[in-house]
């Protein structure tokens, strides 16, 4: 067995080439294999990879989807992104525990099965959402809980759970996904027929210089939320010194509430890789990487397809499109569960097969990136936008949208609306246009950009969505006005607990302090002066942390603290008799009454 | 490119040469940015962000950030004081450290810093984490409950010993700095004489038997606080 182990490990390895910086993909396989990456695998993953153990120890460690201990053959993680729980994913959860006899967090005793949860899988406009290994279940209730329990106990494979399939591609063959891709409202650059070449064939007919010359023109900028011109990015990239450069696609669609890029990948792959081919043209680069989050592992093998269906027309590999000396293709690297992994830098450090942690910056991508060699990194939805804008023209793009913010913007919706899904918009349009379009009559509070974002009230739903106003890398949560404003803000700080790779102060401290705070004031037990300690935290967080993650992670309390502080001085209000409980003596007993075993007589009920 | 750079700390003008970091050129120039993580002749990892200055308004790492002609920092001003207390509270908070009876009293960069910056006594709450002790190894101890996360035996291991004994696993609250042997420090390369065990700025890597050694009153840190080495 362990000889077994050995080789297939030394297969893994071999398949891609002993490369260190491929690590990901052998971790990768080694858990799907054997259920972790136990000590013995680690030991000969790094003799054959040329790795000190505790390099891969600490790569391994780094993403949830990787374990030293065994896990379950099947491993059910269950989505607690807020809509999840809003919508019932406590309650599922329960059942599947109830079901399997083991707690979440647990594995069953024969090692079978392991249930979990798992930060937003990007199914919002169908939760409650799970993964049941690769396979995406959704639309969860009760029922469809102990259907799923009993089935896995019963050791049928996991692709037997989806019954009905969802709608376009995820019907097809390598997807086979009950996913529905809920596309709500089309618009001219996304959700558009595209021809395969089109666009490609008129950027070729360009020299490179003038490919980038019309994507500044369109003004496009960065559809992840940062929002940074794409030509000049393009540009620097391309004007950067380096004996090679790359193209990466940043497929972490991690930000909590968003899916887009999800129903771009399912819909429009050909739309993006083209993208990507033209980026490739544009800046000197022969490689090209697709970075998808664990999560839509369902999708890689169809992807994978659509990108040798490329190749076979010419469209990606040498001589592109016919045209001599142009090189390029493209490869697609998993992801392993990190939200982290959606920062560019930390990207590129996971691509490389290190931990997610974000770089140092200087020096940028542009100039260092990938093995140090140039590199763009763009959103899916930026080389979509520029492929179109090849196509029809820069003109074209920037006549649309708003002055700032040119062209249309894919948002996902969910939460407390009558049609979920993802809409096509132009830049510029009022968050009470876009309420009345999802179906969304009482709204009490809307989170604009994920938890990173801002969360607004229906004094500022006269506001816009552009990058001028109200920037969003797409996600928007909708909660209706009965919902517990602080209980989001709570889960909304777990997620960042949880994500924050630990590695700059600030935040690998600040969200735990926050937690605590947050805790604190929810229990009756905080008192108003903690609402100026939990803003001062915010702000040392904001300014001092390395990277987005950390700098936008207080977002949900400082939001709310200025835009709801009614729910947060309604809880930290002194008592009747002006006094304010701070301390919980029943609770800091707790541990000695367990040693002494027996209640304290003094503060007994 | 120009041989010198010129640019103004809190009003104050100093040098650098090209290639310089902000921290580098401060150094140079006789100005103190407070700093942990950054460990002499060691690569910069921007992890602490106690050097975080304000450059032309925006904060950056000092310790990271290319020094630039013309550019205006803010080093020495009440928000970066405030700013680096609490940074420093949250590391204080986040483990176990217990300066009356540690070993590295009087030498320890982070008690220190706490000194120098005015600390004195944090207000957020203390964690109280479990963490272990690695006692494995015949000649050095690692304590990971006086542990900062600051990373200088991870570069000092990997780049000078070239030996990558230590690095980072877990992550967020989780992480934590391990060791190249699954049996501990004992079974790795790690040798007292390494730039690795002596470049911890608190009590986490500490050589035995040598603890002590030195009365209160003549520490390192008893005598001038820390950062006048560089204002001299």
């Amino acid at each position: 067995m362990d000889k077994k182990q050995k080789q297939f490990i030394q297969g893994i390895c071999k398949s891609v080439g002993n490369d260190r910086t491929r690590l990901m993909d052998v971790v990768r396989a080694v858990q799907a294999q054997y259920g972790c990456v136990c000590s013995d695998s680690v030991e000969w993953i790094a003799e054959a990879l040329s790795l000190h153990r505790v390099e891969v120890e600490s790569q391994v460690s780094f993403y949830a989807f990787l374990s030293g201990e065994p896990k379950g053959k099947t491993v059910i993680r269950l989505c607690n992104d807020v809509i999840d729980i809003l919508n019932g994913a406590e309650k599922v959860a329960a059942v599947l525990s109830e079901e399997l006899g083991i707690p979440v967090g647990g594995v069953t005793a024969d090692g079978a099965i392991s249930l979990e949860w798992t930060p937003c899988i990007g199914m919002s406009d169908q939760a409650p959402a799970a993964l049941v290994n690769d396979v995406v279940v959704t639309n969860l209730d009760s029922d469809k809980a102990r259907a799923i329990a009993r089935q896995v106990k019963a050791k049928r494979p996991a692709a037997d759970l989806v019954r009905t399939l969802g709608d376009g591609n995820n019907a097809h063959d390598l997807v086979k996904a009950m996913v529905y891709n809920n596309i709500r409202q089309k618009g001219p650059v996304i959700f558009d027929v595209f021809e395969s070449g089109t666009a490609l064939r008129k950027a070729l007919a360009m020299s490179p210089a003038e490919v980038i010359r019309d994507v500044k023109t369109s003004r496009l900028r960065g559809r992840g939320g940062a929002g940074f011109p794409t030509g000049m990015k393009w540009d620097f990239t391309r004007q950067a010194n380096g004996s090679a450069r790359y193209v990466v696609c940043n497929a972490d669609e991690g930000e909590p509430g968003t899916f887009k890029d999800r129903v771009v990948l399912t819909e429009y792959p050909d739309l993006l890789f083209e993208g990507m081919t033209i980026a490739g043209y544009a800046i000197g680069a022969e490689v090209g990487i697709l970075y998808l989050r664990g999560e839509y592992a369902y999708l890689q093998a169809f992807l994978e397809k659509v990108l040798a269906e490329r190749r076979r027309l010419g469209l990606l590999g040498k001589n592109v499109c016919g045209k001599d000396g142009v090189v390029f293709d493209i490869r697609v690297q998993m992801g392993a569960g990190a939200y982290v992994c959606g920062e560019e830098t930390s990207l590129l450090s996971s691509l490389e097969g290190l931990r997610g942690d974000p770089k140092n910056r200087p020096p940028f991508p542009a100039q260092k990136g990938y093995l140090g060699c140039p590199t763009v990194v763009n959103n899916v939805e930026t080389f979509c936008c520029a492929a179109r804008i090849l196509d029809k023209g820069p003109g074209w793009f920037a006549q649309m949208g708003s002055k700032g913010s040119p062209g249309t913007k894919l948002l996902s919706v969910s939460g407390d609306c009558t049609r979920p899904g993802v809409y096509e918009v132009p830049f510029g349009i009022k968050v009470q246009d876009l309420l009345k379009l999802v179906g969304a009559n009482d709204a009490g509070a809307v989170q604009v950009g994920g938890p990173s974002g801002v969360m607004i009230g229906p004094a500022d739903y006269g506001r816009t969505i552009c990058y001028d106003d109200l920037g969003t890398g797409g996600s928007i949560m909708v909660f209706s006005a009965e919902r517990d404003i602080l209980d989001i803000v709570r889960r909304f700080n777990e997620f960042f607990v949880e994500e924050s790779c630990g590695y700059c102060t600030p935040c690998r401290v600040g969200n735990l302090l926050v937690k605590e705070v947050l805790a604190r004031i929810c229990s009756g037990k905080g008192e108003p002066a903690d609402l100026e300690y939990l803003q001062s935290l915010g702000q040392v967080m904001k300014v001092t942390s390395r990277c987005g993650l950390g700098q936008t992670a207080c977002n949900p309390v400082l939001s709310t603290l200025k835009n709801f502080r009614p729910a947060y001085e309604k809880l930290v209000k002194a008592d009747k008799d002006g006094f304010k409980p701070a301390f919980d003596i029943k609770a800091a007993l707790c541990e000695a009454e367990a040693i002494a075993g027996r209640p304290s007589e003094h503060f007994s009920h | 490119m120009s041989e010198k750079i010129t640019f103004t700390i809190d009003g104050k003008t100093v040098h650098g040469k090209p290639g310089m970091t902000i921290l580098e050129a401060a150094d140079s120039s006789g100005v103190y940015i407070p700093r942990l993580c950054k460990g002499p002749g060691l690569k910069p990892r921007g992890s602490c962000r106690v050097c975080t200055v304000m450059v032309n308004g925006r904060p950056q790492a000092a310790c990271t950030q290319p020094a630039v002609e013309g550019m205006v920092v803010e080093n020495d001003s009440p928000a970066m004081l405030e700013f680096r207390r609490n940074l420093v509270e949250m590391l204080f908070v986040e483990g176990n450290h217990f300066c009356p009876f540690c070993e590295k009293s009087g030498n320890c960069e982070l008690q220190a810093l706490a000194y120098r910056l005015g600390i004195l006594s944090p207000r957020y709450p203390y964690m109280f984490p479990k963490r272990d002790v690695d006692a494995s190894h015949p000649e050095i101890l690692v304590d990971r409950n006086r542990c900062v996360l600051c990373g200088r035996c991870v570069n000092a291991s990997r780049d000078v010993d070239g030996k990558t004994v230590f690095e980072f696993v877990g992550r967020g609250g989780h992480k934590r700095i391990a060791v190249d042997a699954e049996a501990g420090l004992g079974a790795t390369a790690a040798a007292a004489g390494d730039k690795a065990a002596e470049s911890c700025p608190v009590g986490c890597i500490l050589k035995k038997r040598v603890g002590y050694a030195v009365p209160i009153g003549q520490r390192k840190y008893d005598k001038a606080p820390i950062g006048s080495e560089i204002e001299k």
